[in-house]
């Protein structure tokens, strides 16, 4: 079953063809990945995806919804989470209330109540706080529960992200270069919770990713990016071995490629 | 007077306070596109500028263009020193916070100026203050048209600054890209407190250039707050927009006075302000973009 | 040190954490209500005005510092809700009802200036708040069939279930209500999915958005309440001069009501109380040192506004956490004593952030 789709999708800065008619689908349950050399329009498509980009031509579907118009506040709304290259915690909330901020979307109390906390408002809060709970409890952030992100590591304040993404409770979740500036250890760590998204909570991923060992691990289908055209698309070891990547990637010419 | 001279002479008289409200707009521009912060005490370093040209012009009596130009290097200094001994430090905090240090700057720069030089409004004498000229039978007073032409002859100088010499050079490269300057050599923390002094030098000039048409006191550094209606009109980035955003504002208060009720020239520009934040907050030159992420 | 053992999670969205705080807290409140039999009507009738610029900051602080909007026009605000209050009052109708509507009346021009504001990063809305305040500081001179102009507006007496609220000690009581109130308000909305969307806009508007927050809505939102609580303060400050004067509500009053929440901390309910009793005791402090000062600094007529200049300068160089900082630093000193860690008292290297809309 198709749960995502992009069709022919262009946005143009200034003369810059960005992306070029990408056209691509990401099926319900598996992982995604988006590869490709710097500035190859990865991250574009992304913004592209989550309505921060209006995009010049194209679609974008997710099951039946054309969301291609949908204002950016919505696609949370829609089931879309993301999480960002250069990570856009909110550093001067806890770890807990950065959570809670993924729950917005499940928030059905308005401010005159909240202001009173009438009794349904404090119903409400328990439940999203056990809802973020959970997800404290797969991620393992227990014990930075109460911490302010502007004091909390690099590698853990990735898989707050990550958490926060998940307290969306998506059906297509978005990560842009889960690895990087991660070392090995946690990059590793990140592969299996990408594996866990997926088999437990089963839970649409579309990544962008330069770790290639990260790609073979998690990734079901590949697509290969440069100058914002598609160059391949498939498992990864055929995207990898096709002629076309190896030359974006190493440049020059490719000579009888395996 | 008929009513084409009366408006002419409208025009030319919000053009001449309009060139001041854009000289003090071209300050908060050139220090806005290098570091992202706005001197919200511009109009008091104006002020302080027009005392100190006071001091040298009408207590030590030196020539007009001599106590002119040192003013303008003294007022120099200071917004050299500003930048180097208090803006630096706040580098990195949320924006308001410098809207906020500079409003308090601006509240002591006040207190400062009333401490050396009185609460009362002074003058000093200019080669141009109450002469007229005759251009075919149009009479213009001599003052309207120094600030006129000192603002044209100014936009000239540091057009050619900026685009002819070195450090002009090197400061538009360190506006555009801190870090690639900073990596090209260019000692990006002393360009950014020359940025600050040629920003308080205009500040200095606008404030002599205005002396002949009303008096320096405490308080002339609320003409800020009309200036900022200016640098918006010219979308906070660039030289001449500000200049023409100025001259805009300018005239248009001078068409409220003559027009409108009591009350609509001290806020026309306020109101102009708000209109082109609400409706093309861009500015009428610029294009619009979106935060990259 | 005190540790928390929590059980509940009902217990983190508590307002009081522990027993310790409902017993310093409780102490507190019966202090001010015992207040007015310990000290005279004239420190009673300034404990009112703290009370009032509390309101104010409780309001401004909401906006600043939690939503991270800036606002140079709150002085508008405290006006409109001033003369509304006033002219209510003239007409007869009762306190207890002009007071809500001056909140609820700035509460929507809040929203009218908050909304079309909303593109706006903090320079230019700084820059249009300002231009707000000072068009409104004119209505108010000119407007003269309302405001009264330059005569002035005399204010009547407020009754409060009939009783006549003409002393300090009565406006110090309602004002205390109030203040009571609003912080009431405040606490629990930032406990609720509104206050934690306030911080999101504040710390990330870009991912404020892709967790399905509308910006629109909630800037708009921010404004209106802060607006519509500095006009309750506004209503009580005018029974508090008792005589309106048009020009009073001018861009000296707004940065004195900013003071009061950068010189308190940004980010902290409890800094805009100890903002607001910093801003008004301040003049009272320079009254009564003015005759000591030497070479006649104390009667220099700048005086005021240089202090509170100088004061917002300091504490942004040296103090971006201002007094509620102070505070925290100094209960974390004495509770760990004679252990401390240096890097509690260190400022953290702070690197430039582009706001600039690339």
């Amino acid at each position: 079953m198709i749960l995502f789709q992009a069709n022919d999708l262009s946005v143009r800065f200034g003369g810059i063809r960005a992306v070029d008619s990408v056209t691509f689908e990401v099926r319900q349950g598996e992982v995604f990945a988006i590869i490709g050399p710097n500035g190859a329009g990865k991250t574009t498509i992304f913004n592209l995806i989550s309505r921060i980009y209006n995009s010049t031509s194209g679609k974008l579907l997710l099951g039946d919804t054309d969301f291609t118009q949908t204002p950016a506040w919505r696609i949370a709304g829609l089931g879309i989470a993301r999480t960002f290259q250069n990570i856009e915690l909110f550093p001067n909330a806890t770890l807990l209330q950065n959570l809670l901020i993924g729950r917005h979307y499940h928030a059905r109390t308005n401010f005159i109540s909240e202001m009173m906390f009438l009794p349904s408002v404090r119903k409400a809060e328990l439940r999203h706080r056990e809802k973020v709970e959970d997800v404290i409890a797969f991620l393992g952030l227990e014990r930075y529960r109460d911490s302010l992100i502007a004091n909390l590591p690099y590698g853990v304040r990735k898989v707050v992200e990550l958490g926060r993404a998940l307290s969306i409770e998506p059906k297509l979740l978005l990560l842009d270069e889960p690895s990087s500036g991660l070392n090995v250890e946690e990059t590793e760590g990140m592969g299996f919770w990408i594996e866990d998204i997926k088999k437990d909570l089963g839970i649409t991923v579309i990544m962008v990713e330069h770790d290639m060992a990260l790609v073979n691990q998690v990734s079901d289908r590949v697509m290969a990016l440069n100058y914002g055209k598609v160059l391949a698309m498939g498992t990864p070891q055929q995207v990898q071995s096709h002629p076309e990547v190896v030359k974006a990637y190493l440049g020059g010419e490719v000579e009888g490629a395996a | 007077m008929h009513d084409a001279a009366r408006i002419l002479q409208l025009i030319v008289n919000g053009a001449a306070s309009g060139c001041i409200y854009g000289l003090i707009a071209l300050g908060f521009v050139l220090i806005y596109k290098a570091t992202e912060m706005v001197n919200f005490a511009q109009g008091d370093v104006m002020m302080l500028g027009g005392f100190a040209a006071f001091t040298l012009i009408a207590h030590f009596h030196l020539p007009y263009w001599v106590g002119g130009i040192l003013a303008i290097v003294i007022t120099a200094a200071l917004g050299y020193a500003l930048d180097a001994l208090i803006i630096r430090r706040v580098i990195g905090q949320p924006q308001f916070a410098v809207v906020m240090l500079t409003l308090g700057l601006g509240f002591i720069f006040r207190a400062g100026a009333g401490i050396a030089w009185g609460y009362d409004s002074v003058g000093f004498e200019t080669p141009f203050t109450n002469k007229t000229i005759d251009i075919g039978g149009l009479i213009l007073g001599e003052d309207s048209v120094s600030i006129i032409a000192g603002t044209v002859l100014l936009c000239g100088v540091l057009y050619l600054f900026f685009s002819r010499t070195r450090v002009g050079v090197a400061m538009q490269a360190a506006s555009q890209n801190q870090l690639a300057a900073y990596y090209m050599g260019i000692p990006v923390r002393t360009i950014f407190s020359l940025i600050w002094a040629i920003s308080a030098g205009v500040a200095c000039l606008a404030g002599i250039l205005l002396s002949p048409i009303s008096m320096i006191d405490v308080n002339m550094g609320s003409l800020g707050i009309k200036a900022f209606a200016a640098a918006v009109i010219g979308g906070f980035g660039s030289i001449p927009g500000s200049v023409i955003g100025g001259v805009i504002v300018g005239i248009v208060e001078q068409f409220a006075g003559y027009k409108l009720p009591a009350g609509f020239q001290e806020v026309s520009s306020n109101i102009v302000l708000l209109l082109m934040l609400f409706v093309r907050p861009q500015g009428l030159f610029a294009e619009r973009m979106g935060k990259r992420v | 040190m005190r540790y928390l053992f929590r059980t509940q999670y009902r217990q983190d969205i508590a307002l009081w954490r522990h027993n310790g705080d409902r017993f310093w807290y409780g102490l507190l409140a019966v202090l001010i209500l015992i207040a007015p039999q310990l000290l005279g009507e004239f420190y009673i009738g300034e404990l009112g005005g703290v009370f009032i610029f509390a309101i104010a900051g409780v309001g401004l602080m909401l906006l600043v510092g939690y939503t991270g909007l800036i606002s140079l026009g709150h002085a508008a605000f405290l006006g409109i809700g001033a003369y509304v209050n006033a002219v209510l009052l003239s007409h007869g109708v009762p306190f207890l009802l002009t007071l809500p509507a001056a909140g609820l009346f700035t509460a929507v021009c809040g929203a009218a200036i908050g909304r079309p504001t909303l593109r706006m990063s903090g320079l230019y809305l700084a820059i249009a708040t300002l231009a707000f305040g000072s068009i409104v500081g004119t209505v108010f001179q000119k407007w003269t069939a309302v405001t009264g102009g330059f005569d002035g507006f005399a204010v009547p007496t407020p009754y409060v279930f009939g009783i006549a609220v003409e002393s300090a000690t009565g406006l110090y009581y309602v004002a205390g209500a109030v203040l009571a109130f609003v912080l009431w308000l405040s606490a629990n909305l930032l406990r609720a999915p509104t206050g934690r969307a306030m911080v999101a806009i504040r710390d990330s508007e870009v991912s404020a958005q892709s967790m399905g927050i509308y910006l629109a809505r909630y800037k708009t939102l921010a404004f209106a309440i802060s607006a519509g609580m500095t006009g309750l303060a506004g209503a009580l400050f005018a029974h508090y001069v008792r005589f309106l004067a048009p020009d009073s509500f001018d861009v000296l009053l707004s940065v004195q009501l900013l003071t009061i929440v950068f010189v308190g901390g940004l980010g902290s309910l409890r800094g805009a109380i100890l903002g607001a009793v910093f801003v008004r005791l301040l003049p009272q402090f320079i009254a009564i040192v003015r005759d000591d000062l030497p070479f006649g600094i104390g009667r220099l007529p700048g005086l005021e506004p240089a202090l509170f200049g100088l004061a917002l300068v300091l504490v942004i160089l040296f103090q971006p956490a201002g007094l509620n900082g102070m505070w925290l630093k100094t209960k974390a000193w004495f509770q760990a004593f004679p252990f401390k860690r240096q890097a509690n008292f260190r400022r953290q290297k702070s690197y430039a952030k582009s706001e600039r809309l690339k």
